[in-house]
């Protein structure tokens, strides 16, 4: 408890608050997208492959910069979903089987170019592994500013184009019908995707980072159907989770961010499992006796 | 030189018993669940700890069929409830890993377990845990295991292969003719958990994932009989293991990591060169 | 004696009814058309008959028995469309698969298996074919292969879903052919069908569905205008009235429907 009030009157602690809650709530929000999409696996890949992204930066420019990483995290990650895509379009190879393979591949040959800068980088050894798992007390005050406030933009172009997004994961076609930019609005989706991950992975980590864009989206569907309120409760459930995650993480040493905000939102999607209005099983018992 | 062969042993095992028991993962279009389990079978390994207080193979292998088989539990209840199967997959998945990497983190002092282990294995390591019975010394526990689960899977195979080739082509006419489709599934998963644990230990889970999936996508593309692809499979899973681990010692790196990457060479090779089924030959047919 | 009785069939998915109140009786030596539009639940009609739908409420009876005791005597067609043929294995292969109840559990193939099973080859002309992987098979051939696994099975009752449907000319003549016989041989067959004009040729009885049944019995007595109506919702279309009046209000021959 008392490690807990002190560190709570610490500024930089302060600062990773207002991040973490930030960050889940622009990851639930886009969430809900990605959920209507059906790419919460896709979105998975995208996390793992920030990985060598990150490592090839670092190997290139030798500095530990978290902007330059995060260019590089950007870049493998969107590079993961067009191969994706390029493998299901030009083979026989079936959807999943293609994330699996760019997940476990792109990681793995991340895990090597991180293998291979502990072994060979002169002087600290970059400490890159945090990007795996996440962990908040590791920030620095800049690391935070920029996730707080890449977290703040990709929440205000959500709701800037909410309206143009809703109808084009809706209707496509409609929305060409109607002259909307459909083409553009789904590479903005998968900018904010692909921008999520990448300021979310140093906090939550290229592994469970994914969680964060599909458990509370879900966990919002047993509340409500509609797309709006969906995706404020989504972005309020990310908050609580990414809120929880870092004082419970940063309070009892040793635990990793990542999978404490992975399982306090996990527990809120339990909870509306079992008592969420719409399709929730208690009240489905409830309904159906 | 015994040291390098019990690693080079152990690599090929494991390209082995994943890449057989991948390619129906493959077929049955489930390689996410594998995925998902190869993740999950941690918290079954953490369980396990928690009920004998040790890291003893058995009890282990045990914890990882159990919690395998809820995760694909899971994932089907989610599912049926209205979910949609990949965001099922993606929350049981994340929920079931989380809880077992924190659970580690509270154990971790304990035991040597910890989450760099549980992801990247310590091949390295494994020449020196040997089984030993009478004071004899009969070769790493891991190629015991390894070849235990081999063993096991390859004789489901064959016990049940007509009616895996069957509920996997067709489900609702081997449902129809009577074939036990549930109970294939389930032992699919039952599998996959084994080959994931055993795998575990020496190579941690991305190398799992990327055995499950890859090898039999390969062969996907350079067969169209089952038999074959189910061999062919087993043999690139061990072709990744000797390349990837030749490379990692030449590179020094982390030999998982580096066998996971071999087997996406020999992926991107069949992707481009399969005859039938390769880029560069369908563009030629095509011009 | 009837081959096939159903009563009281409802059927929902995710408490959304597709199925509402089915019931008839199919006699034995027939050939019926299940007709009605997209979505009718023709598909979900076959397949809750075969138990391969859970969820559902109503009595199946296969010659005056419950169809768990006479499974065995089902054969089924799925829509093509159904299965992935890019799977890894040759036709052969496929038409032995109507042969794995007989085979039995952990047992392989005898040679009188596969001699038989090459036999339905032979039957739907695909001999030839036999070692062919699947995914090099055109539609027709892919159809054919599917019948002849269900040749294969020896059934009493076969049941095909949409089996004409993106096959050659050739391959739609060889599956009536193939039905002529199944008839003569005393057998039932039941034939989810779409395309209107071919009706009156290819079944003696017909089942118009749409959720409900809205009729069933002798074809010249239920596939009229006003149950084609009922059935589609007025989108019925005349293209062109048929010259010979006395089967005018068979509407025969030249209907279309709008849906498409
Ligand atoms: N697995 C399913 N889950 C939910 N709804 C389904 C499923 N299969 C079919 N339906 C719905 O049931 C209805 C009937 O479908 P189907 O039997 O395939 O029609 P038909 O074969 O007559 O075209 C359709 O409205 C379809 O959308
Ligand atoms: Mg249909």
């Amino acid at each position: 408890m008392d490690t807990l009030l002190s560190s709570l009157s610490n500024a930089n602690f302060q600062w990773v608050l207002v991040g973490s809650l930030l960050l889940g709530f622009a990851s639930g929000v886009i969430g809900s997208f990605v959920l209507l999409k059906k790419q919460s696996l896709i979105s998975d890949a995208m996390a793992h492959a920030a990985l060598p992204g990150v490592c090839i930066m670092f190997l290139i420019f030798e500095v530990k910069s978290i902007p330059i990483l995060l260019i590089g995290a950007a870049i493998t990650s969107f590079l993961a979903t067009q191969a994706i895509q390029f493998i299901i379009n030009k083979s026989r190879i079936k959807t999943d089987a293609a994330i699996g393979i760019i997940i476990s591949v792109f990681f793995g040959f991340g895990i090597v170019l991180l293998t291979y800068i502990q072994q060979n980088s002169t002087g600290s050894q970059a400490g890159l592994d945090t990007f795996i798992f996440g962990q908040a007390a590791s920030l620095v005050k800049s690391d935070v500013q920029l996730i707080t406030g890449g977290a703040f933009l990709l929440v205000l172009i959500s709701m800037l184009f909410f309206k143009e997004f809703k109808l084009t994961l809706f209707d496509p076609q409609f929305a060409k019908g109607i002259g909307l930019p459909v083409s553009f609005l789904n590479g903005l989706m998968l900018f904010l995707v692909v921008a999520i991950v990448v300021i979310g992975i140093q906090m939550v980590g290229v592994i469970l980072i994914a969680a964060l864009l599909i458990t509370p989206p879900l966990a919002a569907r047993y509340w409500t159907e509609r797309l709006g309120v969906m995706a404020i409760l989504a972005g309020i459930f990310g908050a609580i989770s990414g809120v929880l995650g870092a004082v419970i993480s940063t309070t009892i040493v040793g635990l990793p961010t990542g999978p404490v905000i992975v399982l306090s939102a996990s527990f809120i999607f339990f909870i509306s499992l079992l008592f969420g209005k719409k399709k929730g099983l208690v009240i489905r018992r409830v309904r159906q006796a | 030189m015994t040291y390098t062969l019990w690693i080079v042993i152990t690599g090929c095992l494991v390209g082995l018993t994943c890449g057989v028991t991948g390619s129906l993962l493959v077929l049955r279009k489930m390689s996410m669940i594998a995925d998902a389990i190869s993740h999950t079978v941690l918290l079954g390994i953490v369980g396990a700890f928690f009920v004998t207080q040790s890291l003893n193979g058995v009890p282990m292998l045990i914890g990882a069929a159990i919690v395998g088989l809820l995760t694909a539990f899971f994932v089907e209840t989610l599912h049926r409830s209205g979910v949609q199967s990949d965001a099922a997959i993606g929350v049981v998945f994340t929920s079931l890993f989380a809880l077992g990497v924190v659970l580690i983190a509270f154990i971790g002092d304990q035991v040597h377990l910890d989450v760099q282990h549980a992801l990247m294995g310590e091949i390295a390591f494994v020449p020196w845990n040997t089984l030993q019975i009478g004071g004899v010394s009969l070769g790493p526990v891991a190629v015991w295991m390894l070849g235990g689960v081999l063993f096991v899977n390859l004789l489901l195979i064959a016990i049940f292969y007509k009616e895996i080739k069957l509920s996997t082509f067709d489900p609702q006419y081997a449902l129809l003719i009577g074939v036990p489709v549930v109970f294939i599934h389930y032992l699919l998963m039952i599998m996959v958990s084994l080959s994931t644990v055993a795998s575990f230990d020496s190579v941690g889970a991305i190398l799992v994932v990327a055995m499950l999936i890859v090898p039999g996508s390969t062969a996907y593309l350079l067969t169209d009989k089952f038999f074959t692809m189910l061999w062919m499979s087993g043999a690139i899973g061990i072709l990744s293991a000797l390349i990837g681990y030749g490379s990692a010692v030449y590179f020094n790196v982390s030999i998982a990591g580096s066998m996971a990457s071999s087997t996406g060479i020999l992926f991107i090779l069949a992707f481009l060169f399969s005859p039938r089924h390769g880029l560069v030959f369908k563009r030629l047919r095509t011009t | 004696m009837h081959a096939l009785h159903v009563s009281d069939l409802t059927v929902s998915y995710d408490k959304k009814p597709v199925l509402e109140d089915v019931s008839f009786s199919i006699p034995n030596g027939s050939i019926t058309g299940i007709i009605g539009p997209n979505g009718a639940g023709k598909s979900t009609l076959i397949k809750s008959i075969l138990r391969l739908i859970p969820s559902i409420t109503g009595e199946v009876k296969v010659y005056g028995e419950p169809y768990a005791q006479q499974k065995k005597l089902i054969g089924y067609v799925p829509q093509r469309s159904e299965v992935d043929w890019d799977f890894p294995t040759n036709a052969l292969d496929v038409v032995l698969m109507g042969r794995y109840r007989h085979i039995g559990i952990f047992k392989r193939a005898k040679k009188a298996e596969i001699t038989w099973a090459r036999e339905c080859l032979q039957k739907v002309g695909m001999l030839g074919y036999a070692e062919r992987q699947i995914s090099q098979l055109s539609g027709g051939q892919q159809q054919r292969v599917f019948l002849a696994r269900a040749l294969a099975q020896d059934a009493m009752v076969y049941f095909m879903d949409e089996p004409f449907s993106g096959v050659d000319a050739a391959t739609e003549r060889a599956i009536i052919q193939l039905m002529k016989n199944w008839k003569q041989e005393g057998k039932t067959v039941i034939v989810v069908h779409h395309d209107l004009q071919t009706v009156e040729d290819y079944f003696d009885h017909v089942l118009l569905l749409n959720k409900q049944l809205v009729d069933f019995g002798e074809t010249p007595k239920v596939f009229t205008l006003e149950n084609l109506e009922k059935t589609y919702g007025g989108k019925i279309a005349f293209l062109q009235k048929t010259p010979s009046t006395e089967k005018e209000h068979h509407a025969h021959g030249h209907l279309a429907f709008e849906s498409e």
